[in-house]
């Protein structure tokens, strides 16, 4: 392993026979030797996976995005045509609307894990078993979701005999999943009911880091829970509920596994990253998808950018 | 009302997978079965359509390098980072955080020429390859540990003629318990549950069925016998709800303690 030039004369030497400053010195340079050692054998590994999955994936997508292209087969450099093509292609612009759809149900899904994670924070019975059904469906792998949400929203099915059990009859209810009016919310609702419970779980651990002393010395002071959400809960849940938002913006943009197994994206339900993937894998479009992939992506950094800056506004200190 | 809500699909999904063809056909939904876990018969057709004992030993062995992958490459290189002050310390440290803020499926264009090029496609160590190198969360959190453990303890150990790697294994791997437990949990629920890599690279479903690809038999040929469909969507519900239940507690914590990492 000690391969340093300088000091292989001194590990040579028979360790007696150095003086003590010689041996100082050994010490130091088997130190130094032995950390760029470390350093290169740990770093490389990861530092190799990042670059293999991450940076030069990004570098191929980037020049992709100027060719007509297949992923086998010859290319054509054609320039800009590919992003041109991208912003006048009404399927693609339909695909960005959708994630409106997203974002939509990310702040009520947003809304609702601070609702529950308020009230399962102060004694309430029953409160384990709230919690891990409301978190549960996190667990649940998207294919099976697919399934769960195409039997729940099926003609005449789980949705259907509910709402029949209030008096509505099937004929006046529209098809969820095709019905092109109602289809992207309720696809959107499914992506409700996965992750709500995971925001829930983040809130909750928010809210139990808040000193008690708080809720004591408020509560003795007459305070309501109102007041105490208002004014404790919120100020301190800041931080994290703007992170969670802005996560949400970046997930409703690159939505992905809702759509796919419940629609395959058909009857307008297509987000971005669906029709990436058909246009990709299917239609042989490389280089289209990768002009989009590429928009999506400045988007999102152009989100993150707004995030920092946010944060730099107003948590400077914290 | 909420867990109401949460319930309901699941509910109906399980009362239906008890039903016979006839009773499905004939009963609503929302109607108890009458042989309520008594008739196995949809499972047994599920089970075994599905390949479910391949897709069950695919996954275990997905999770377990996946995990030992990760967390391996990840307590190294945030050792190399907390620990060593040498050149290009920030810059390697920026690099990895900077490849966290983009979501990975939006990159899979360009990811599945490169995965393709290195014959990674329909090979399970090319899978856990590819998701032990992204999803980056695990450097994150590991990062953050190495802060509080004191440096004192690692100079002690140098004293001590220790070496750097031998303080890494011996000294620190075990201090990093509760973050590697996150890691754990974090990174184990993400691969079991992980769907668009696994659809896309692990392509001849006979031989590369995951359990979060399995249910794909019963598009098509049993369109909406969903009798059957029902019985499959609950066996790969299943080990997540006994984990979940054995280790409810973890997982709370594991996924609250993911949320700082920004």
């Amino acid at each position: 392993m000690e391969n340093n030039k300088e000091s292989i004369s001194l590990f040579l030497l028979p360790p007696e026979s150095l003086t003590r400053s010689q041996k100082i010195r050994k010490f130091f340079q088997e130190k130094k030797t032995q950390k760029h050692v470390t350093i290169i054998l740990f770093s490389v590994v990861p530092l190799l996976l990042l670059i293999l999955f991450t940076y030069l994936p990004f570098g191929e997508m980037v020049k992709f995005s100027f060719y007509k292209m297949k992923y086998l087969g010859k290319r054509t450099f054609i320039g800009w045509q590919n992003y041109q093509e991208v912003f006048h292609r009404s399927d693609i612009l339909k695909a960005l609307f959708n994630s409106l759809y997203y974002m939509g149900a990310g702040v009520i899904q947003l809304s609702m894990a601070l609702f529950f994670a308020c009230i399962l924070s102060f004694k309430t019975p029953l409160k384990n078993f709230f919690k891990a059904t409301l978190f549960f469906p996190y667990l649940v792998c998207a294919l099976a979701v697919g399934y769960i949400f195409g039997f729940f929203y099926s003609r005449g099915l789980v949705l259907d005999s509910v709402l029949g059990l209030f008096g509505l009859s099937k004929g006046t209810l529209p098809y969820w999943l095709k019905d092109r009016s109602i289809n992207n919310w309720s696809i959107a609702a499914t992506s409700i009911w996965r992750y709500q419970g995971q925001s829930m779980v983040l809130f909750i651990g928010a809210i139990q880091a808040i000193s008690p002393e708080f809720f004591e010395a408020s509560s003795i002071d007459g305070a309501t829970r109102w007041q105490q959400f208002q004014y404790i809960i919120l100020p301190s849940l800041k931080p994290i509920v703007i992170l969670n938002f802005m996560l949400m913006v970046k997930g409703s943009l690159s939505a992905f596994e809702g759509p796919y197994v419940l629609t395959y994206g058909m009857n307008g339900t297509a987000t971005t990253v669906v029709l990436m993937h058909q246009l990709a894998h299917e239609a042989g479009k490389v280089g289209l998808a990768s002009a989009m992939a590429v928009i999506l992506l400045i988007i999102i950094l152009a989100v993150t950018a707004l995030q920092n800056l946010i944060y730099s506004k107003f948590f400077k200190g914290e | 009302m909420g867990t109401f809500l949460a319930l309901l699909p699941l509910v109906t999904v399980l009362f239906a997978s008890f039903k016979t063809a006839q009773e499905y056909a004939t009963t609503s939904p929302l109607a108890i079965p009458s042989h309520l876990f008594t008739y196995w018969e949809n499972y047994i057709i599920a089970w075994r359509k599905a390949r479910m004992t391949l897709a069950f030993r695919n996954s275990f062995f997905i999770i377990v390098f996946t995990l030992l992958g990760s967390i391996l490459t990840g307590t190294m290189i945030a050792y190399v980072i907390q620990r060593f002050d040498f050149r290009g310390r920030l810059l390697l440290r920026n690099v990895f955080l900077l490849a966290n803020l983009i979501p990975g499926v939006t990159m899979q264009v360009g990811t599945y020429k490169i995965m393709s090029n290195l014959h990674m496609v329909n090979s399970i160590p090319g899978l856990i390859i590819l998701y032990t190198g992204t999803d980056i969360i695990a450097i994150y959190i590991f990062l953050q540990y190495f802060d509080s453990i004191p440096r004192s303890l690692d100079d002690a150990a140098i004293i001590d003629g220790c070496s750097y790697i031998k303080i890494f294994f011996k000294i620190l791997l075990p201090l990093m318990k509760p973050a590697i437990v996150t890691v754990m949990i974090l990174k184990g629920v993400s691969s079991y549950k992980e769907f668009y890599m696994a659809n896309l690279y692990l392509q001849t479903r006979t031989k590369y069925v995951t359990i979060s690809t399995s249910l794909y038999t019963f598009t098509g040929e049993y369109g909406n016998q969903y009798n059957y469909i029902c019985a499959g969507v609950i066996i790969t519900i299943l080990p997540a709800l006994v984990l979940f239940l054995f280790l409810q507690k973890y997982i709370y914590n594991g996924i609250a303690n993911g949320a700082v990492k920004e």
